[in-house]
């Protein structure tokens, strides 16, 4: 990995209620200009781990017991979810919530406004997220409780690339989407990197499909990485299937 | 060390499913209903009897009427006064109207008819949602404390509405005296108490959560909604009903119906919400914030300040403070006094060690 990642977590662990152990010595890193995943069973702590980076655990009575984030150079532990936005650092939430009486692009809009863009800007980010989402476009004045599963993913993803981050987080993207669907948001994710330098931390549990698009993943059981390397070396050990069969 | 599960092995279901699953908490629940029941008659002086027990336990009944309805139903109200008044006024006049009709009968059936009008405005929560259903108990509020002062047969033509309480002759016994009338609270409240925290785990509690939760989803699985939210009504009114009865005879002695106007709504909301939704606990922890926090600030203000500022600021200034405290409680813990409690114990169970891991 490159000398200054983007990202860097050291030997974190998560406390939830001051007594309930979730996630304990995780360490990862995102370098700039990457896909990086997360994988692991339901309840392996995927999850938390991205709301403790993104600053939203403290929402839900936990707390970074131990250890260190650092984004930019600059630790984070105790930032607030909107300071790490302004930076550039924005999460998607796992089941999309869309402002479900907001039409399409009004909730791409409400992602936009943490710089204080000019109309002109603003708008030019509006047309970027519809390049990057032609189907969108189509749909733009519907309201977003009515669009399907996957567009309502998109609309998500799109409001958080509004922002203009540099790391994206990514909690389940594929969750309750059809194959197809599924795919097509992952080449976006791809070429969000390979084109406009966005990275991205993304938490599976579809791996097959997250491997393809992968350049590094770590897998989580059990609350600790038990593996991680490169989407190759992954698919190669029997650790990431016994992490999701048992052993 | 202490308070731990060690060496304690549940090995049927009825164990599992007992109100208190620890030794150690039935052990303390026993102790605590022992020293109220035997401990405090004993030492207690007429003061702490009459101007901080009674009112805590009666306020702790009508916490929990309330939180049937909005902590496990989640159905908001702020009519809760006007179901004490109609419990009082009904009790009152069935023991009036009715000869020789025991006390504690008539204090039941006042809660019975507390329990039917809870369910008549209870009603438009059938077709409206979240804040508007508050709308209609706010009518019932002010609906009842209309009807009681208009309508003089309610008080037994009495001026200005005032009911007064009737002889507390319970099987033979003359309760009137200040440790009396506590015993026959307590043992109310302690019955009441017991059958609520019943309630709330069983299937009907457990409906009332579900609705509570995502009502969409309850209906999906087969929970009629509408007899769940009108049992909610029902027995939450019913308890507020019996704590309206206690509220006029035990503790005042003689109460006019504007002595259940919207504040009292308001003091009971903020019981649970300083308590805590949706727990038995909740409900006593917070009534005894609101009850004997006054009476605390008023002594160190006394003590204090008597001479540094004049009695009608000393006054307001123990408001300020008083909501202050809230404020600050409920930023350190939304979800109220019972949940401060709840994690203390869990610390508790892992002490000395840090924490659970799964």
């Amino acid at each position: 990995m490159s000398a200054t990642p983007l990202l860097s977590i050291k030997n974190i662990e998560v406390i939830y209620e001051q007594v309930i152990l979730a996630v304990k010595n995780i360490s990862l890193e995102v370098a700039a200009n990457s896909v990086v995943s997360l994988l692991g069973a339901n309840g392996s702590g995927k999850s938390t781990t991205l709301k403790a980076i993104s600053g939203l655990v403290h929402a839900q009575r936990g707390e970074i017991a131990d250890g260190q984030i650092e984004y930019l150079g600059e630790v984070v532990n105790h930032s607030a979810p909107h300071r790490l936005v302004k930076q550039g650092l924005v999460q998607v939430l796992e089941g999309r919530h869309c402002f479900q009486h907001l039409s399409v692009e009004e909730n791409l809009l409400t992602g936009g406004y943490i710089h204080r863009p000019s109309k002109a800007k603003l708008n030019a980010q509006l047309d970027n997220i519809y390049g990057y989402f032609p189907r969108l476009k189509k749909i733009r004045k519907s309201l977003a409780g009515y669009t399907s599963g996957g567009e309502q993913q998109m609309v998500a993803i799109g409001r958080a690339l509004m922002s203009d981050p540099k790391l994206v987080l990514l909690d389940e993207p594929s969750m309750g989407l059809a194959p197809q669907i599924v795919e097509e948001i992952f080449e976006i994710i791809k070429n969000l990197r390979d084109n406009h330098g966005v990275s991205f931390l993304v938490a599976e549990q579809n791996a097959a499909v997250a491997l393809r698009y992968t350049d590094y993943a770590y897998v989580l059981e059990n609350g600790t990485i038990s593996d991680e390397g490169t989407a190759q070396k992954i698919n190669q050990s029997g650790e990431l299937l016994a992490s999701y069969l048992g052993r | 060390m202490l308070y731990r599960e060690a060496g304690q092995f549940i090995t049927h279901y009825r164990a599992d499913q007992r109100l208190f699953r620890l030794r150690q908490d039935r052990i303390g629940f026993y102790l605590l209903l022992a020293s109220a029941f035997v401990l405090v008659p004993y030492c207690g002086n007429d003061y702490w009897f009459s101007a901080i027990l009674i009112p805590f336990l009666v306020l702790s009944l009508a916490g929990m009427g309330l939180n049937f309805l909005t902590g496990y139903a989640g159905q908001l109200s702020l009519g809760s006064a006007a179901f004490m008044a109609v419990g009082a006024f009904s009790a009152y006049n069935f023991n009036l109207r009715v000869e020789g009709l025991p006390f504690l009968l008539s204090i039941l059936l006042g809660g019975v008819v507390a329990g039917l009008t809870g369910v008549i405005f209870g009603l438009p929560s059938l077709k409206i949602k979240g804040f508007y259903v508050l709308v209609s108990t706010l009518a019932a509020q002010f609906f009842v404390q209309w009807v009681f002062t208009n309508f003089a047969w309610f008080s037994n033509d009495s001026s200005s509405g005032v009911i007064t309480a009737p002889p507390l002759d319970v099987f033979g016994l003359d309760l009137s005296s200040p440790a009396g009338r506590y015993l026959l609270t307590l043992t109310i409240v302690t019955a009441l108490g017991l059958l609520a925290a019943n309630i709330v785990r069983s299937e009907l509690g457990r409906n009332w959560m579900a609705v509570r939760d995502m009502d969409t989803a309850a209906a999906v699985i087969g929970i009629a909604i509408p007899k769940t939210k009108l049992l909610a009504f029902a027995i939450s009114s019913f308890y507020l009903g019996i704590a309206g009865s206690l509220w006029a005879f035990t503790y005042l002695g003689t109460v006019e119906p504007h002595g259940f106007d919207i504040n009292r709504s308001f003091q009971i909301l903020f019981i649970i919400i300083i308590g805590g939704m949706g727990s038995i606990l909740g409900n006593f922890l917070g009534a005894a914030f609101i009850v004997l926090f006054p009476v605390l600030m008023s002594h160190i203000a006394n003590g204090l300040l008597v001479g540094v500022m004049d009695s009608g600021h000393l006054e307001n200034f123990q408001k300020i403070v008083f909501g202050m405290l809230i404020i600050g409680f409920l930023i350190k813990e939304p979800n109220g006094l019972a949940s401060i409690w709840q994690t203390f114990t869990q610390q508790l169970r892992v002490w000395p060690l840090r924490y659970w891991s799964h």
